[in-house]
C-alpha cells in the first residue's frame, strides 16, 4: 500500500478508546428500537398503546428462526407471524391497524426510506496525535437478500443477532454443545419448560453455524484460486461432516427422549411442551441435512470449477488480471480515488450508443399520426384444422372395466389366476390378456402411492409355487386378492412425519 | 480523403479491380463501419455485412478506407473478423460516446453512486474473465449471473473487513469526509436488494445497479442473456473481449498506476499481480476464523 492510502486510512485511537468505541457500536444497534417508541407519536393515528420495542425484538427474533439455508425469512409470512403479538397489545382495534404496525415496524427495521437500507450512528474518538474526531458507524439489523427463485427475503444481520441475545458473540460449536447437554439433563428431570427454552437456544445457534458455512461455500463456488484446496478446505469439510454426524446422532438421541416424554406424559401442558420440542429438534436435524448437501456438493463443484479453470490449454498471451490487478487494489483506496478508477473503465467500457437524429419534417408527421385504434377483441382465431387419430389401442374401455369388475374382488376372498382366466374367456375371447396383464402387474403393487394417495384398497398378487395351467399363458398360477389399507391412520402417520 | 493509387499486393479482387477509388468504394466502406454501429448484428447473420467484411480482409485499399471513415466519426476500430464483426469503440469526445448522466441521472450528482456504477461494470468485466489467460484467449467465453457479481463483490469487501478487523483498525470513516472513505465500506453497506412496490428490482440497491450495468452491456451488444437463473445469467461476446482488454482495461490501468497504487514493473512485458494477491491465496478462503 502506498503512502496516500495510508495517509487516508484513519489513524486507530488510543486503545483505551478502541473499548469505548465498541460499546458505543453496541449501543447504536439498539437505538432503532428506542427509535420506533419515540417516532410512533409521529404516525398519523394513535399509536402509543403498541409496544413497538417488543414488535421489534418479536420480528428480529422470527426473521431469525425462518431464515433457511439458502435464502432469508419470507416477508409475508414474518409480517402474518408478528400479528398476533400486535394484535394481542390492542385487541379491540381492527386488523388492518395491527397490519399497518407490524409493517412500519419491519419496514422501519430495514429502515426503507434510505438509500443504503441501513442506520447510521455518529461517535467520536480521539485520534492517536489527540485531535478528536467524529466517526460514521453504519450498521443494517434486517436486511433484504435475493432468493433463488428471484424474490426478496430477509436476513438478520450479525449486528441484530447480538442486540437479540448479547451472549450469541461467543464460539458457536462449544456454544451449542453447552446448550444441547443443558436440554439433555433438563428433560431427564422432566422440566420441559426449561428444556424449551434451552432447544430454542440451540436453534438459534445451528442457524447462526449454518450462516457461516453458507457464506463459506459461496466463496468457494465463485474463486478456486482463493481457496487452498490441498489441505485447509478438505479438513475443513471433514470436520464439518463430523460435526454434523456428532450432532445428529445426538438430537436423534433427545427426540427419542421427548417421544418418550411426550407419549408417557399425564399432563396435558407437558404433553404440549414436549410435542413443541419435537418440531423444534426436527427442525434442528432438518437444518444439519441441508448442510450435510451442501457440504456433500463441494468437492464435485471443486473438480468442475478446476477442469474449467486449470486444465484448458494454456495461451501464449498474457492477459491483464482483472481481478488481481484491478477490482482487488480498488477496493482498499479511498472513495476518491477509487472512483477515479472505476469511471475511467466505465467510460471505456460501456460501448456506444448511436445518438437519435430526428428530421422536423419526419417529426411533424409522428406526432400528427392519430394513434392506430387498437382492435378490442384482437384479431380473428383461424379455425383448427383437426384430424381424429385412429384409435389404435388394443383393449376397448368396456374391455378395461369388465376385467376391473372380475378383479375387484372381496377383501377376504382371494382367488386363483387361472380361475379369473377361465371366467374372463367366458366372457371376451380377448379378455384374458388384460386379466393376465393386470394380474402381473400387482404382482409389484404399488405401496407407496397408494400410501400416500390414501387408497383404501389394494390389488396383490402372490407366487405361491403352483404353475399355471393355460392353454395361452405359462408361468406361475398367481394367488389375486385385495388388501384393504388403514387409509384414517395413514392420513394421522403422514401428518405426524412431516 | 484518400486518393493515391495504393498497389494492392494481394490476390483476387483487388488485383482484378485495381485501385482508383470511386464514390462507390466510399459508401460501400461507409455501409461497412454502419454495420459495425450496429454491436448486435453479426456477419454471421447478414451476407452483405460478411461480404464487405471479407473485402475489408482481402483488399488493403477497402481497409484504410473504411478505417478512414471511422475515425472521421470518431470511432477507433479494435477488430474486423468474421466472429466480431468490424468491432468500434467510440472515442472520448465521439459523438457516440456514453456519459455518466446519460447512464444514470444520481451517478451524474452523486459521487458514492458514481463510483457503485463503474464497480459494477468492473466487477461483471472481472467475473466475466476471472484469469488474465481468459481475457487472452480469443475463444473464451465468459458466463455471469447479476446474482454473482453482487455476491462476488460482497465477499472480497468482506475479506477487506476481516483484514481490517484482524490488524484492528477503526475503518468507521469520519463524519463530513465522504471522499475518504474507504471504496470497500460504501458498497458493503448499500442493500443488496430490496423490496419495492411494483415487484421490480430495487434501482439504488447494488443487484439493481449491476443489473442496469448488465442490460447496459446487453444493448450494447457485449453480452447476451441466456437464461432469467440468479437474476439474470449472461455469456460474453467478442467485442466485450475487445473493449476490455484494449480500451477499459488499459484506460482503468494507467488510472491506478497514475495514483501509485500498482508497482510499475521493471520493463518485462508482463504485468504481475500486486503482492496483495499473496494472503489473498492462503487465508482467504473459508472465512470460518470470522467468528
Amino acid at each position: 500500500m502506498t503512502t496516500t492510502a495510508e495517509a487516508a486510512r484513519p489513524a486507530p485511537g488510543p486503545a483505551a478508546d478502541e473499548g469505548l468505541a465498541r460499546r458505543l457500536r453496541a449501543l447504536a444497534c439498539t437505538a432503532p428500537l428506542h427509535d420506533l417508541d419515540s417516532r410512533k407519536a409521529n404516525l398519523a393515528g394513535e399509536y402509543a398503546v403498541y409496544g413497538m420495542a417488543e414488535v421489534a425484538l418479536a420480528a428480529i427474533d422470527l426473521v431469525t428462526l425462518h431464515m433457511d439455508f439458502d435464502t432469508g425469512a419470507d416477508r409475508d409470512q414474518v409480517l402474518a407471524r408478528m400479528l398476533p403479538r400486535v394484535a394481542a397489545q390492542a385487541p379491540e382495534r381492527e386488523w388492518r391497524e395491527h397490519e399497518r404496525v407490524a409493517k412500519w415496524v419491519l419496514e422501519s427495521l430495514i429502515n426503507v426510506g434510505s438509500v443504503d437500507r441501513g442506520f447510521r450512528a455518529v461517535y467520536g474518538t480521539f485520534a492517536s496525535d489527540g485531535s478528536y474526531i467524529r466517526r460514521d458507524y453504519d450498521f443494517k439489523l434486517i436486511e433484504e437478500v435475493p432468493g433463488p427463485d428471484g424474490g426478496v427475503y430477509l436476513r438478520t444481520t450479525d449486528e441484530a443477532v447480538n442486540v437479540l441475545v448479547g451472549a450469541l458473540d461467543t464460539d458457536v460449536t462449544s456454544a451449542q454443545i453447552a446448550a444441547e447437554v443443558k436440554l439433555e439433563v433438563l428433560i431427564r428431570r422432566g422440566r420441559l419448560a426449561d428444556a424449551q427454552l434451552a432447544a430454542e437456544q440451540a436453534r438459534y445457534r445451528t442457524v447462526q453455524y449454518s450462516e457461516l458455512l453458507r457464506r463459506a461455500l459461496e466463496a468457494t463456488r465463485r474463486n478456486v484460486r482463493a481457496v487452498d484446496w490441498m489441505e485447509t478446505v478438505p479438513d475443513l469439510i471433514a470436520e464439518a461432516l463430523e460435526h454434523i454426524a456428532d450432532r445428529y446422532r445426538h438430537e436423534n438421541a433427545i427426540l427419542t427422549n421427548i417421544r418418550k416424554a411426550r407419549d408417557e406424559s399425564e399432563d396435558p401442558e407437558h404433553k404440549r411442551r414436549a410435542a413443541e420440542l419435537v418440531d423444534i429438534v426436527k427442525d434442528c436435524i432438518r437444518r444439519h441435512t441441508q448442510l450435510q448437501t451442501r457440504l456433500l456438493e463441494a468437492g464435485p463443484l471443486f473438480r468442475a470449477e478446476q477442469d474449467r479453470q486449470a486444465f484448458a490449454a494454456p495461451s501464449t498471451r498474457s492477459g491483464l488480471d482483472l481481478y488481481g490487478q484491478l477490482l482487488a487494489p480498488v477496493l482498499p483506496l479511498p472513495l476518491e480515488q477509487a472512483s477515479a478508477v472505476t469511471t475511467a473503465f466505465f467510460r471505456k467500457g460501456i460501448g456506444l450508443r448511436t445518438p437519435d437524429a430526428v428530421r422536423l419534417t419526419d417529426l411533424v408527421d409522428v406526432l400528427l399520426t392519430p394513434p392506430v385504434e387498437r382492435e378490442h377483441l384482437g384479431a380473428e382465431l383461424p379455425e383448427p384444422d383437426l384430424i381424429s387419430t385412429p384409435d389404435d389401442s388394443r383393449f376397448s374401455d368396456e374391455q378395461l372395466e369388465t376385467a376391473l369388475g372380475l378383479l375387484d374382488l372381496p377383501a377376504d376372498a382371494p382367488r386363483r389366476l387361472s380361475g379369473l382366466l377361465a371366467e374372463a374367456r367366458r366372457i371376451d375371447p380377448d379378455l384374458p390378456y388384460l386379466v393376465a396383464l393386470l394380474s402381473v402387474h400387482a404382482a409389484s403393487p404399488g405401496v407407496g402411492t397408494a400410501y400416500r394417495q390414501g387408497e383404501e384398497r389394494l390389488l396383490f398378487a402372490v407366487d405361491d409355487g403352483t404353475r399355471l395351467d393355460d392353454q395361452e399363458f405359462g408361468g406361475a398360477d398367481l394367488i389375486v386378492g385385495s388388501a384393504l389399507l388403514d387409509a384414517v391412520g395413514m392420513a394421522a402417520d403422514r401428518t405426524e412425519g412431516n | 480523403m484518400i486518393d493515391d493509387d495504393y498497389d494492392a499486393p494481394s490476390p483476387g479482387e483487388s488485383a482484378a479491380r485495381p485501385a482508383p477509388i470511386t464514390p462507390a468504394d466510399v459508401a460501400d466502406a461507409s455501409r461497412l463501419v454502419s454495420f459495425g454501429l450496429q454491436p448486435k448484428l453479426l456477419p454471421a447473420r447478414d451476407t452483405e455485412y460478411a461480404e464487405l467484411i471479407r473485402r475489408y480482409r482481402d483488399d488493403p485499399s477497402f481497409a484504410r478506407l473504411a478505417d478512414a471513415v471511422a475515425t472521421g466519426l470518431g470511432l477507433i476500430v479494435l477488430e474486423v473478423s468474421s466472429r466480431a464483426g468490424m468491432a468500434v469503440a467510440a472515442a472520448e469526445d465521439s459523438v457516440f460516446a456514453v456519459r455518466m448522466g446519460d447512464y444514470s441521472r444520481r451517478a451524474a450528482s452523486e459521487s458514492t453512486d458514481r463510483f457503485l456504477h463503474g464497480l459494477a461494470h468492473l466487477a461483471v468485466a472481472a467475473l466475466a474473465f476471472p484469469r488474465p489467460e481468459d481475457l487472452a484467449d480469443d475463444g473464451y467465453l465468459g458466463r455471469i449471473t447479476v446474482n454473482g457479481v453482487d455476491a462476488f463483490v460482497r465477499q472480497a469487501c468482506r475479506r477487506l473487513e476481516q483484514q481490517a478487523d484482524v490488524s484492528g483498525d477503526n475503518t468507521d470513516p469520519v463524519s463530513d469526509a465522504p471522499g475518504l472513505e474507504a471504496a470497500w465500506r460504501v458498497y458493503a453497506r448499500r442493500s443488496a436488494t430490496g423490496a419495492t412496490k411494483d415487484a421490480r428490482r430495487l434501482a439504488g440497491s447494488t443487484i439493481g445497479i449491476v443489473g442496469k450495468a448488465v442490460s447496459f452491456l446487453v444493448d450494447s451488444g457485449f453480452l447476451q442473456k441466456t437464461s432469467d437463473d440468479s437474476g439474470g445469467t449472461y455469456r460474453t461476446t467478442a467485442r466485450y473481449q475487445l473493449q476490455v482488454r484494449d480500451m477499459a482495461g488499459s484506460a482503468a490501468m494507467a488510472e491506478l498506476l497514475a495514483l501509485g497504487v500498482v508497482p510499475v514493473s521493471d520493463g518485462s512485458a508482463t504485468l504481475l499481480p500486486p503482492d496483495d494477491s499473496d494472503d489473498l491465496v492462503t487465508d482467504a478462503g473459508l472465512p470460518f476464523h470470522s467468528v
